[in-house]
């Protein structure tokens, strides 16, 4: 199965796919949300249901996991070349989680990525949102073009 | 690529009738979650308090969906289409917890079975009993003011997350999980917009500044306990408003100093008008514009 929205991802590639088990003949699938909002989850699982019951399987569950959240750091690295094939730079590694107050950031965002185009790591953020929650824009400062980030989290 | 479309899919998951949309149930967003409430918690005060946290995300995202077509910039439109999305999910998700304990107030007495909870929540109460804070509901204003509401909006959220994320009911703790790195680039974004506007030019630090004056008199909106937050604090599930007050304050201060913007006196606080379902004729307009559809036409799937 792959993702509606990054379809040269699979579900497993994503890190949203997270068990796949027989329990008294049911087949229970368990995905988890990118994000709270993440308008996907409602076609990932009619996409996972009709997948299974067309493979013979006729007692499917598939169930939503919230805990631990979903994190950048589960995308696969294979899933991580297959973004930057398709002109979308992976994300870097996630913020380290912590159980206090989260602290202000008032500069400039941090976040590097390199351009999958031309792989110069000369890029700069465009905007913080992008056409899904899960991306940036960003602008390659060598060839000129725009691309898609994988921000994260 | 999907050997199918997507519509096709979500067709086959509901009987192949040809007809999805909202209503039919298609994506619960606790479906398969564990939503037993933990002994020692009240079902219905857990309800309300989920009502409380899930009414500011619904709200809120409705002004910040507002701007769509009427951003300064099409970047920006986006930004705040992203933060209402994220707020959209974190209402959806709580309104779910608050329908799965039973806690769905005169919704059902206009919401036809097929309605999942969420939906009947947010389509199917009036204005008085919705729960949340005066804050989110308050107009929009200029740019300027709409970007120190969603400063002031999730800090003071993500304060409450940031705690919730030890709750002892696992879902809400799970929810707050999820909606921290969510509210952190929230507040984020916004107070890096305050920055540019407030030491930007003398007419965009006015206009920062008058908002900022619009919008401070709502924190007097947050701070103080409902008997339902005061029960469940106590219980280890809630957070007492009052503990991040020092939080919320200081970074708010930090932000405007920055800004070079002036803050005002903290305001006097109050129990909160906004907790008890005493809202401004705003919301009602806001419901008006949210709920229309789904009134109309309260069977409809198409």
């Amino acid at each position: 199965m792959t993702d509606p929205e990054l379809p040269m991802l699979t579900l497993a590639d994503l890190g949203v796919l997270r068990d796949v088990r027989d329990e008294d003949g049911t087949v229970v699938v368990e995905i988890t949300p990118t994000y709270s909002g993440c308008p996907a989850m409602g076609v990932m699982r009619a996409d996972l249901v009709h997948a299974l019951h067309r493979a013979g399987f006729a007692d499917v569950d598939v169930r939503t996991v919230l805990s631990p959240a979903w994190s950048t750091d589960w995308i696969s690295e294979a899933g991580r070349r297959k973004l930057a094939a398709g002109g979308i730079a992976p994300p870097g590694r996630a913020p380290v989680r912590t159980s206090g107050p989260v602290p202000l950031s008032l500069g400039a965002t941090r976040r590097t990525a390199t351009c999958p185009q031309c792989g110069s790591p000369d890029t700069e953020e465009v905007s913080e949102f992008s056409a899904t929650a899960c991306k940036a824009m960003r602008r390659c400062r060598a060839c000129l073009e725009p691309f898609e980030h994988v921000k994260e989290i | 690529m999907h050997e199918e479309t997507v519509y096709e899919a979500l067709d086959h998951a509901h009987g192949g009738e040809g007809q999805w949309a909202f209503g039919t149930g298609f994506d619960e967003p606790l479906a398969g979650v564990d939503t037993t409430v933990p002994a020692g918690i009240d079902p219905a005060d857990l309800g309300a308090y989920c009502l409380m946290l899930g009414d500011d995300a619904l709200v809120l995202c409705q002004r910040l969906t507002q701007w769509v077509t009427a951003a300064p910039e099409l970047e920006e439109e986006v930004a705040l289409a992203n933060c209402g999305l994220d707020l959209l999910g974190q209402a959806r998700l709580l309104l779910a917890r608050a329908g799965s304990v039973g806690v769905l107030g005169r919704s059902r007495a206009l919401a036809t079975d097929s309605i999942p909870d969420e939906d009947a929540l947010a389509y199917f109460r009036d204005a008085d009993e919705f729960r949340n804070s005066l804050l989110v509901e308050a107009p929009n204003g200029d740019f300027g003011q709409t970007v120190v509401r969603l400063l002031v909006a999730s800090t003071w959220r993500l304060a409450l997350f940031a705690r919730l994320r030890g709750s002892r009911d696992p879902v809400l703790a799970a929810i707050a999980a999820k909606g921290v790195p969510e509210l952190t680039y929230h507040r984020d974004h916004a107070a890096r917009w305050v920055l540019r506007l407030g030491d930007g030019t003398p007419e965009s630090h006015r206009r920062t500044q008058a908002g900022v004056d619009a919008v401070w008199p709502l924190l007097a909106d947050l701070f103080t306990a409902t008997d339902v937050e005061t029960r469940l604090t106590a219980a280890g599930v809630a957070v007492d408003p009052a503990d991040v007050r020092d939080e919320v304050r200081d970074v708010l201060t930090t932000v405007l100093e920055r800004a070079t913007l002036t803050v005002p006196g903290w305001p006097e606080e109050q129990p909160s008008r906004g907790r008890a379902g005493r809202h401004g004729p705003e919301l009602t307009a806001l419901l008006a514009d949210l709920q229309g559809l789904a009134r109309e036409h309260p069977a409809a799937t198409w």
